[in-house]
């Protein structure tokens, strides 16, 4: 019995720590462009849900019915708006506020996360919403009885695939890239990059487009799995998706997503043998040590700061 | 001037594409309801607000090219300054004389407010004087309320042996969870202390058997040297009415917790005012401006940064222990991140590190919700917007408070 509760809760976390790493890139890409946390990232995430939740709605009105296209339709649009919003929150929140103190630009950040929350909520309600499941069907494994058996779901496998294949195109875009080049250079200093021809307003208004991105394809793939969703998600799951980031090593893109395995795996766990009613508790309280103890995270390098 | 209408024409088709799908059409159930007109109306209205901005600042750009070499400070400005103790002394009396006449409604209201300013004052020695976000001082607020219920429900505290014991505790918190976390940069404090808020809450929220949590806590209300403000008093004390001989009011309670608010943000300021002008105020305001010059010149930023954690702490308990006198309950609900987010905003809005300008900012963001009760569900979104304009456009907040750079006062 306990076996296959852990394996359930192993592959259940890998699914959950798929996702973290998938919003956890957006505030590790911030955060090595302009050193700041983007509060507004867990709000993009809440928006992307709700727009694939519409634009569900919408294809299934124009008559598409074959479940394939229709996901993957809705997945490129939902990442071609989010992306705007994403933009849309540098160019608002961030832009202005290039030079200004430090203090600043977070609040800024925290007010155009309010907006977008309280936006969403009048405009399309404070109740939860849901959308009708598409993907139907699951594996079971280590069958040994009519209680004990381990379900993947083909959801699940469609949401770790998915992020496996969204990382890689990523890494690949960051590596190989002249725009990927462009924001490793200002990642490692921004100044110089700009003397050096380098468009560094450009690059960050690009990096908020890809970390909105992301967020983008995790809300799809969450919302088609869980199916339900209001405009108050984006809040705790931010903070848990920074806490992948930062548990990986913030600033380090294969870090986010390995952060996120880790986090999401510790917190299944936590779940399946402790206690459901505190594992918020458990990963807040996770954020609090990693920061304490290893505040560069799994693989991250400590900063030496120059004065 | 054509640039400047392409320019408002491109944002208005930017906003159209982001408002059209969620203001467009609304989720109902599995389909969707249409609501074509309000992404058009939002996208004019941004249009024209985007041509007056961008008008104004092309306008802008010919005045400064012949701007006057000195400009004089406005006659309000310099009317203020110069009736500055006039003006206390009356609004000193205006706020004595207020609550015999407003009714129970607005007094409730108006204690309310009270306990905003202590809570701004209290994340004003964080955020405004010491630069530090706190993003989770809505925790320490829950501290000194639980402080005060949990204290009488297992320890029989009255509310005086409260006041004090809920400060401290919540100074505890803040020290305990400070303490490691000062070494850390501003953006990292922020998103812990918002950890530490949610930490707070869900602990209070499901830790049943010791706080009842989402059932919450009753709280009494407190009395004074004895006298109590019920109808009937317990035996062996008599009741306020009974002792002035007058006919019994709910009010009296109510205006006896708002005279005591009154003197407990009074001796707040004055030990703010005091601080300020010591070596620990004028250490917060320098490690806001450059902490690596401070450390160079041989400050302990985290000592002097757990200082102010510490005291915005201490003044968050005390206003969750007014808090829960003033409603004879408490539970988890009130202490969510909302809270945070709209004591952050009356900072913000009175102007970091100003005193003067956090009061009048948390009686107005106190009071205008109440008055425009009828749109409630916008205050969100105008907080919000609020923060962000603010932030763009005075970081320093309507009445910011910059030290002067030479003290005037020894110069003729």
């Amino acid at each position: 019995m306990s076996f296959h509760i852990l394996v359930q809760q192993a592959v259940n976390g890998l699914v959950l720590g798929s996702v973290y790493g998938l919003i956890a890139v957006g505030y590790t890409m911030v955060y090595g462009i302009i050193g700041m946390i983007n509060f507004a990232h867990g709000d993009v995430y809440m928006i992307a849900a709700y727009l694939t939740a519409i634009f569900l709605a919408a294809l299934t009105l124009l008559g598409i019915q074959s479940p394939p296209l229709i996901i993957l339709l809705v997945l490129l649009l939902t990442i071609a708006c989010t992306a705007l919003y994403g933009w849309s929150v540098e160019r608002i929140a961030y832009k202005p506020l290039r030079h200004s103190t430090r203090l600043a630009p977070l609040i800024s950040a925290i007010g155009m996360s309010l907006i977008l929350q309280n936006y969403v909520r009048l405009s399309q309600g404070a109740r939860s919403q849901g959308t009708p499941t598409l993907i139907h069907g699951s594996l079971r494994l280590f069958e040994n009885g009519p209680d004990q058996f381990v379900q993947i779901t083909y959801a699940q496998i469609l949401i770790v695939v998915t992020a496996v294949i969204g990382m890689a195109l990523l890494w690949y875009w960051i590596q190989a890239t002249a725009m990927g080049r462009a924001c490793r250079a200002v990642q490692q200093d921004r100044i110089m990059a700009a003397l050096l021809g380098v468009d560094t307003d450009r690059v960050i208004s690009v990096v908020f487009v890809l970390g909105a991105s992301m967020a983008a394809v995790a809300g799809t793939l969450v919302t088609f799995n869980y199916g339900s969703f209001d405009f108050f998600i984006g809040f705790v799951i931010g903070i848990k998706a920074f806490t992948a980031a930062v548990l990986g090593g913030i600033g380090s893109l294969p870090g986010a997503m390995l952060g996120g395995l880790v986090l999401g795996l510790a917190e299944s766990i936590f779940s399946g043998f402790v206690n459901t009613d505190y594992k918020d508790v458990f990963a807040f309280s996770l954020l609090v040590l990693v920061l304490i103890f290893r505040p560069s995270g799994l693989l991250g390098h400590p900063e030496v700061e120059k004065v | 001037m054509g640039s400047v209408l392409r320019e408002a024409l491109l944002t208005g088709l930017i906003a159209l594409l982001l408002f059209a799908p969620l203001t467009g059409v609304s989720l109902s159930g599995y389909t969707l309801e249409g609501h074509w007109q309000r992404p058009l109306w939002l996208a004019g209205w941004v249009v024209l607000g985007r041509f007056a901005l961008g008008w104004l600042l092309s306008r802008r750009r010919h005045v400064v090219a012949h701007a006057r070499p000195h400009r004089r400070p406005s006659l309000l400005a310099s009317w203020i300054e110069a009736h500055r103790t006039f003006l206390l002394l009356a609004m000193f009396v205006v706020a004595l004389i207020l609550p015999w006449f407003i009714g129970k409604y607005w007094l409730n209201v108006a204690i309310l407010a009270w306990i905003y300013v202590l809570l701004a004052l209290g994340l004003n020695i964080v955020v405004g004087l010491a630069g530090l976000l706190d993003l989770g001082f809505v925790a320490f607020y829950a501290v000194g309320a639980y402080g005060y219920a949990l204290g009488f429900k297992y320890l029989d505290l009255s509310f005086w042996t409260a006041l004090p014991f809920g400060a401290l505790l919540a100074a505890c918190f803040g020290v305990m969870l400070g303490f490691p976390v000062l070494r850390m940069h501003g953006d990292y404090l922020a998103i812990v202390t918002l950890g530490f808020g949610e930490i707070i809450r869900l602990v209070l929220n499901n830790w049943m058997e010791f706080t009842g949590g989402p059932n919450g806590v009753r709280v009494p209300f407190p009395s004074f040297f004895g006298i109590e403000f019920g109808r009937k008093a317990q035996p062996g004390h008599v009741t306020v009415h009974e002792y002035f001989n007058v006919p019994f009011s709910n009010e009296y309670r109510d205006i006896f917790l708002y005279l005591l608010l009154m003197i407990v943000v009074g001796g707040l300021v004055f030990v703010i005012r005091r601080l300020r002008r010591m070596p620990l105020g004028r250490n917060w305001e320098a490690l806001r401006e450059d902490e690596i010059a401070c450390r160079s010149l041989g400050l302990q930023p985290v000592m002097v940064k757990l200082s102010a954690f510490g005291l915005g702490a201490m003044t968050g308990g005390v206003g969750g222990v007014f808090f829960a006198a003033s409603q004879g309950f408490v539970n988890p609900t009130s202490f969510t991140f909302m809270e945070s987010a709209h004591i952050l905003a009356i900072v913000i809005l009175g102007g970091m590190g100003s005193t003067a300008g956090v009061i009048v900012a948390a009686v107005i963001l106190t009071v205008l919700p109440e008055a425009l009760r009828d749109f409630a569900e916008y205050r969100g979104l105008l907080f919000g917007c609020a923060m962000v304009l603010m932030m763009v456009w005075r970081p320093r907040g309507l009445m910011g408070a910059r030290r002067a750079r030479f003290d005037r006062s020894g110069v003729a």
